[in-house]
């Protein structure tokens, strides 16, 4: 069984967790960290160089499973942790994943602060438009007039959308997968990785126990089905019109610049001392 | 050479010189002498000088600083700091150490070593943001939520502002636990003249670091003396971490065995190690028959008071606890049997006076004298309480 | 050269009766690789499990692997 077992993704499972995983039967969370381990398998990253934080949450159970340093945090204040992780050990490559709870709810000033930071952080929110582990309430990203647990007559509050917060936040790379796109989203996240700066992508994810249940959309394969009938690529949106996209989202890298990053700029003012400590030295040796 | 006398003068850490310092100064230069490379915080009257000393000052020496947007986020960062590596810490008020509690209990759980300073002030709420009080004392050993132990200190002059937030990472490293320095806002502020004592002077504990190899390696290694050995993220020990009860390797756990396991760990591993946790300076108790049980600013007037008191003949002693938790209960019991007045003077409504009660032996009256409207408690007050009482 | 030992990777595992295994420990039948297959490889067993019925059809496609979120399925020509 060994050898059958043997996948890419196994090299970065942990050997000492049970299988399987905690989430339901088809939840995509399940397949955005495959896509997390293969983008970071197509890096060729050493294993300890590699740090995941998560908050808490459904998609926060990720880290366990994975074989890096991982950092299973309280709810909503992973980017924060993240934050320190990475500034005290800048060679780490700190990746934070997080549900839309999570990141947009409880964490929403971190995210939006570590966006606007421009810090070299990872975050990838896995946005399954409800809060799952809970029980189906709704979410800043539930859309108008859907039902949750907790709107039994239907979404009155408007929602969130989690790539234009974080673009207007400050974040210089933005990206938007979906769970039925892996080998797409398996690129985004490697690109996003390799960006250097606070880079996002949201990953569109079924919750069909809670969400699907509760809006009658079916099965866990009938909602990852929608998100294919439901996704537009970046470069087909370019020439579609607004009412055209109605209802429709934009899937791939929909945001990129280059701006200082927080941690390389921190460095210029450590080196800055260090190179005058160096000639007060010199002075004094001469 | 006048250029090199004036780049030396620079330098910010002046071994046994007499400086004049604040409170929240020495709070800063003992953070840095006690080897803390990360600091994360928030701006918050009365603690904003030790955010802005250690701004300035640890990029210097290589170590980083961040105003995080909350206090939440503060404590969050240097937890994040402390497990990739750095001794960090970060100083706030009653407002923000109310926010902080979360993740203190995540750092408890968690066992990373860090240190919060919490220079006190009025409350409840936004309170008296520029008065000093003493309210957060019991904050301090129940603020956040389940079963945990644990260790905070009570300066009461500038100099100890120093030595005990360099005791505090010490204590932080060794238990691996987060240690509280309570602070207040006339300790933070007061200026008093400080000789600095040498690097070598300074007793500094590091956490020791894993020897085993990183398969064989247990985060949460339950060890005799409950303390155990830490690796930081990037080591090769690929460990994980989390607020869950967990077992011996972080993994969360539902089994009642380890349950109770981690939970009496918490427990014990500071518990056990009781007489090295106590450090109380006792005053004048030879032959007293009256005890004043003073902390933090309070324990200055108490020393004044005594010293009034004794020259009118009353046997008056002092008993300054420094860690006040785990409470000092084998020394404040051994003095209870002594007298038979017990006065605590506390800038709040009675917080501590009720573990002092708690040990109460036989008749001992204990009464307290409580201020609260900001200001400090006089020498002269305390005399007068005591007059009163020996009427 | 390289081309000729592309062929008969590829004729091996046309030989073969499965071009992915499943790991049925793993497995909790959530129906994403049944369904998902455009080659419609895969049956299901009594237990609701899948198996692999056609695998001549298949055409390594990955589909079903990259979308299985309990990584219960494995190519056999990874």
């Amino acid at each position: 069984m060994v050898e059958q077992v043997s996948n890419v993704t196994h090299k970065y499972l942990r050997p000492k967790k049970t299988f399987p995983n905690v989430w339901c039967p088809g939840c995509g969370i399940g397949i955005a960290m495959g896509a997390l381990i293969r983008a970071i398998d197509s890096l060729n990253f050493n294993k300890d160089d590699v740090s995941v934080v998560s908050g808490i949450g459904c998609t926060a159970r990720i880290p366990v499973y994975l074989d890096f340093n991982t950092l299973h945090t309280t709810h909503g204040r992973a980017i924060a942790f993240a934050t320190g992780v990475k500034l005290a050990n800048p060679k780490l490559h700190v990746i934070v994943i997080s549900g839309d709870g999570d990141l947009l709810a409880i964490g929403g000033n971190h995210f939006i602060h570590a966006a606007r930071r421009n810090i070299d952080i990872t975050c990838i929110l896995v946005n399954n438009y409800i809060y799952g582990m809970t029980g189906g309430q709704y979410s800043p990203t539930t859309p108008f007039a859907k039902n949750a647990s907790t709107a039994p007559y239907g979404m009155i509050e408007q929602s969130f959308d989690p790539s234009d917060l974080a673009k207007s936040s400050g974040a210089t790379y933005v990206a938007r997968g979906t769970v039925y796109h892996a080998s797409q989203l398996s690129r985004l996240i490697s690109q996003a990785i390799s960006h250097n700066g606070f880079s996002f992508v949201e990953v569109i994810s079924n919750c069909h126990t809670q969400y699907g249940r509760l809006n009658r959309e079916g099965s866990a394969v009938k909602m990852i089905q929608w998100q294919k009938e439901y996704a537009v690529p970046a470069s087909a949106a370019a020439r579609m019109t607004r009412e055209e996209l109605e209802g429709k989202f934009v899937t791939g890298k929909l945001h990129e610049v280059f701006r200082p990053e927080y941690v390389s700029e921190y460095q210029k003012i450590i080196d800055k001392f260090n190179e005058e400590e160096e000639e007060n030295r010199q002075l004094q040796e001469s | 050479m006048a250029e090199v006398e004036t780049k030396r003068k620079k330098s910010f850490y002046k071994e046994n010189v007499p400086l004049l310092m604040q409170g929240n100064e020495a709070c800063a230069l003992g953070a840095l002498a006690a080897g803390c490379r990360f600091f994360a915080g928030y701006p918050i009257t009365p603690s904003t000088e030790i955010a802005e000393i250690l701004s300035r000052l640890l990029p210097r020496v290589g170590g980083k600083f961040i105003q995080m947007e909350d206090e939440i986020a503060s404590i969050a960062a240097i937890i994040g700091a402390s497990i990739a590596g750095a001794k960090a810490m970060t100083s706030t008020s009653g407002p923000g150490y109310s926010l902080m509690q979360e993740n203190l209990g995540y750092a408890y759980m968690a066992e990373v070593p860090c240190v919060i300073v919490n220079v006190m002030r009025g409350g409840p709420s936004t309170g008296l943001p520029t008065k000093v009080a003493q309210g957060d004392v019991m904050q301090s050993k129940w603020g956040t939520h389940g079963d945990y132990f644990p260790i905070v200190i009570v300066p009461s002059s500038v100099k100890e502002c120093f030595d005990y937030t360099v005791k505090a990472f010490s204590l932080s490293e060794e238990y691996r636990i987060p240690v509280t320095v309570l602070s207040d806002e006339v300790l933070g502020h007061m200026r008093e003249i400080v000789k600095l004592p040498s690097q070598e002077e300074l007793n500094i504990v590091t956490v020791p670091k894993p020897y085993e190899p990183p398969e064989w390696y247990k985060h949460f290694e339950i060890t005799p003396d409950f303390r155990s050995p830490m690796a930081s993220f990037g080591e090769g020990y690929r460990f994980h971490l989390t607020g869950l009860t967990h077992d011996e390797y972080g993994f969360p756990t539902a089994s009642k065995t380890e349950i109770v396991r981690k939970l009496e760990k918490l427990r014990l591993k500071t518990m056990r190690h009781l007489d090295e946790l106590t450090d109380v300076r006792v005053e004048m108790m030879d032959d007293a028959h009256i005890m004043i049980f003073a902390y933090g600013s309070t324990a200055r007037a108490a020393r004044q008071a005594i010293r009034m008191a004794r020259k009118r003949r009353f046997k008056v002693g002092l008993i300054q606890p420094r860690i006040i938790w785990p409470f000092p209960d084998q020394i404040v019991r051994e003095y209870l049997e002594r007298v038979d007045l017990v006065i605590v003077p506390e800038l709040n409504q009675g917080q501590i006076i009720r573990e002092v009660k708690r040990l109460r032996y036989r008749h001992v009256k204990i009464i307290g004298l409580n201020r609260f409207d900001g200001e400090l408690i006089t020498p002269q007050q305390i005399l007068d309480k005591l007059k009163e009482e020996r009427h | 050269m390289a081309d000729t030992e592309k062929v008969e990777v590829k004729k091996k595992w046309k030989k073969r009766s499965d071009p992915v295994v499943i790991y049925k420990k793993w497995c909790k039948a959530c129906f994403i690789c049944v369904e998902m297959c455009p080659q419609k490889v895969f049956d299901t067993d009594r237990d609701g499990y899948p198996v692999v019925t056609r695998g001549l059809d298949c055409t390594q496609c990955s589909i079903c692997w990259l979308h299985c979120p309990e990584f219960a399925i494995t190519s056999s020509e990874k």
